[in-house]
């Protein structure tokens, strides 16, 4: 029975059986989910021989027993107002933020410590259950779907706090239920603040599992330069710290970069409970500026020409003519409907004042239109209004329709021609794809509207997300530049890294993950 | 003709915190929760400060009333760009006790001493919500009030004030000096940066009890209870509309 050992693998819940009246050993496997089970045994090694005694399905009591089991046994851990299986609950905790419709799991706890969190890893290690962490939903590529249902590890409810700030070494060390906002709310009245705006309010544990970045990151950085240490548990419970035990120096070269290979790494080799993450200093004054141009091009050309002044921009946007038009409809604005660069300038008075001039003027010789700028707050939070509600406009071109947003970057010299060939691609396919970019750092969205009850227009943006990451990949880009991989972009992923370059993520993931429990059928295939 | 503000603040616990009762049940629990500046008193403090940028005041004044941590809440102030600050000292035990009227003392007081032109306020703190230290001031100074204030404009004869009220906005002129109180849509205001706030530290803090100013501190109300809102029930589900209609008769909320 060769295919019987990879079917165990699978198997979700194994009960080992004596017989009385003959010395064999009974294997029966399960699955938790009632209406799917499979039965088999298996050759032991070391026995003379064997043989199939019965075949027969286990009963639903049989499975219940083993779901109620687990669940008996989690409650032990977090509490019983911790666990649940109930319907909306389930539902909740298998659907993220984006297009695709996602798997719920078959049990959700709520764990209140580390400590708890690896209890529950080590039950679910002794069930073989599927392990799924979970933040707080807001991420856009199915990260949190239970492909193979398991227990949902939401470790945002109530491991919420900041465990230290430290204002003097820039850093702070926060709990999974710390979201970007919260942990900004705490630190401002000490001047300081964190810099990574991936637009949701997402859990700064959760912007950790998936690398995220934002409109910040051509001046302050990603997740990835953001971040000192990590305290993760691992699937069978065990508790590390990637940078060491209470470490947060700025910098170090002590052992494997750990950090950096838990960072985005999505939930597939361990459960993020805490984070050290760095802050920066509120600027003093902080200037938005607004300005269009005839085309893509010519905005891209005043954003390589700006880098290359070395001015030293904290956000560089750009959308293009039909996001223009939609932030137009939507918050009753009236840009000319062209691509626009949308810039935050960041420093002492003198600094943000030379350099509005600096970028101003490359403007103008790139054929820009009416520079408009602003330096009060309100003021600013007007100019960037168009920004700051782009997806809600895009929303708003279609009523009804859901946005398949893509996310991929490249150098930025090849910015151009892709967004060039992108939007050829989108009008041929018929479809409405307003872009919004962090050009800064190549990266841009394209956020391709498509009628949920229409599957074959959701195939079309689908073709035309993959033939972008596609693109991305040739020019010497990556298919994600901040969303992460998913579900959605596991076969660009090998094309991105050759077969081989898969391989040692497999193997490193084999050897944190042995039963493969962490959040199955994420990032790349068994196989 | 360069004014002079006095601007006050309150330290309140942070909007963001969930409130609970004390089991006395004469309070709330305020020992190791996060306070902050009122967030109207902020807008108050943001607003002199453009003013001050307009070249239309020339010194700002905040002062706070309370507990050694009051302090906190001033050097607040002092980063975001108050000139100085002023400490009126209530022992914690007094705390509960000391109302928006003694508040209005204290602050009418400071104004003749400091000889202010605008007394500058939050429309109310969100800890008791009480909307009335701007009035009782501008009242006890017998000055001009302009409360709820979502602009403010310097005119010849004195200010310009736009106020929101229930039906819309309301514009007023009053002279100066006057007494005014912060609306939500007046400004946004800024954050304290790092090289303010080490400045902060350097500037005038003067100290002082509502004795020195001589106001009466008894208490004119007393503090019965401190009560949860009632706990919400749980709802009941419905099969149909014959269903919900029946139920909504069943419970009289409906004769026909």
């Amino acid at each position: 029975m060769r295919g019987v050992p990879q079917l165990l693998s699978r198997a979700k819940h194994i009960r080992v059986g004596f017989s009385a009246s003959e010395p064999v050993l009974a294997i029966q496997a399960g699955i938790l989910q009632p209406d799917k089970f499979t039965q088999t045994f298996v050759q032991i090694r070391g026995l003379k021989s064997s043989k199939v005694i019965s075949q027969a399905p286990l009963t639903a009591v049989d499975i219940a027993d083993s779901g109620k089991q687990l669940k008996q046994e989690l409650e032990a851990i977090v509490g019983p107002g911790n666990v649940s299986s109930g319907e909306s609950v389930v539902l909740q905790h298998g659907q993220d933020e984006g297009p695709h419709p996602g798997k719920s799991p078959d049990i959700v706890v709520f764990p209140s410590s580390t400590e708890e969190v690896s209890e529950v890893c080590k039950i679910c290690t002794r069930h073989n259950v599927p392990i799924i962490p979970y933040g707080t939903g807001t991420g856009l590529e199915g990260g949190i779907s239970a492909v193979e249902g398991g227990v949902c590890v939401n470790v945002s409810k109530n491991m919420n706090k900041i465990l230290q700030i430290h204002q003097e070494d820039f850093s702070a060390v926060v709990q999974p239920g710390i979201s970007r906002e919260m942990l900004n709310q705490e630190v401002r009245a000490d001047g300081l603040w964190f810099p990574v705006d991936p637009g949701a309010d997402a859990s700064v544990c959760g912007m950790c599992a998936t690398g995220a970045s934002g409109t910040n990151a051509v001046r302050y950085g990603t997740m990835k330069e953001n971040c000192l240490n990590l305290e993760v548990v691992l699937a069978d419970g065990r508790i590390i710290h990637t940078a060491g035990i209470g470490s947060r120096p700025k910098k170090s070269s002590a052992g494997y970069n750990l950090t950096s290979l838990f960072l985005g790494s999505e939930g597939t080799l361990g459960i993020i409970t805490s984070a050290t993450v760095c802050l920066h200093a509120i600027p003093e004054s902080v200037a938005a500026a607004v300005v269009g141009f005839p085309t893509v091009q010519n905005a891209v050309d005043t954003v390589v020409m700006t880098l290359q002044c070395s001015v030293p921009m904290a956000r560089m946007e750009l959308l293009d003519e039909v996001q223009m038009k939609a932030c137009n409809e939507y918050s009753g604005l009236s840009y000319p409907e062209t691509p626009h660069l949308f810039l935050e300038f960041h420093g002492s008075e003198s600094e943000v004042e030379s350099q509005t001039e600096t970028v101003r003027d490359i403007a103008a010789d790139n054929e820009g239109g009416e520079f408009q700028w602003a330096v009060q707050q309100e003021d600013r939070t007007k100019l960037w209004t168009a920004r700051h509600r782009a997806y809600y406009a895009d929303i708003a071109l279609r009523p009804g329709c859901r946005s398949l947003t893509t996310d991929v970057c490249v150098p930025v010299s090849a910015l151009p021609d892709l967004v060039t060939a992108t939007k050829a691609d989108i009008a041929e396919h018929g479809l409405i794809g307003p872009m919004v970019g962090h050009v800064g750092d190549g990266n841009f969205h394209t956020m391709l509207l498509f009628d949920p009850a229409d599957p074959e227009e959701f195939r079309k943006c689908k073709e035309v997300a993959n033939k972008m990451a596609r693109s991305a990949i040739a020019l010497g880009g990556t298919c994600t530049g901040e969303h992460g991989v998913g579900q959605g972009k596991m076969a660009l992923l090998e094309e991105q890294f050759g077969k081989d370059g898969i391989d040692v993520m497999r193997k490193i993931k084999g050897a944190l993950d042995p039963q493969q429990l962490m959040n199955p059928g994420k990032i790349f295939s068994r196989k | 003709m360069a004014l002079k503000v006095l601007v006050g603040c309150k330290r309140v616990i942070d909007y963001a915190v969930k409130i609970r009762i004390k089991p006395d049940k004469l309070g709330v629990v305020t020992e190791g929760v996060k306070h902050s500046m009122n967030p109207f008193d902020e807008i108050a403090v943001e607003e002199a400060m453009r003013m001050k940028e307009r070249k239309l005041v020339n010194e700002i004044i905040v002062v706070s009333c309370g507990p050694a941590q009051a302090m906190e809440t001033i050097r607040t102030a002092l980063a975001m760009g108050a000139d100085r600050g002023i400490h009126v000292e209530i022992p914690l035990d007094q705390m509960d006790t000391f109302q928006p009227l003694h508040v209005s003392k204290v602050l009418a007081k400071l104004a003749e001493k400091e000889k202010v032109d605008i007394v500058m306020l939050g429309k109310l703190a969100i800890d008791d919500d009480s909307n009335q230290t701007a009035q009782m001031t501008a009242s006890l100074l017998d000055w001009p009030q302009g409360v709820f204030a979502s602009k403010i404009d310097k005119t010849d004869a004195g200010l310009e004030i736009i106020r929101e009220v229930d039906g819309g906005l309301e514009t007023i002129r009053t002279t100066l000096p006057a007494v005014l109180s912060a609306d939500l849509r007046l400004n946004e205001p800024r954050y304290a940066t790092l090289p303010n706030i080490m400045k902060a530290k350097k500037k005038k803090v003067d100290k002082m009890t509502p004795a020195d100013l001589g106001v009466d501190m008894a208490p004119r109300i007393q503090i019965v209870s401190v009560e949860d809102p009632p706990v919400r029930e749980a709802g009941q589900t419905v099969a149909d509309v014959d269903d919900l209609v029946a139920k909504l008769k069943e419970k009289g909320f409906s004769s026909a």
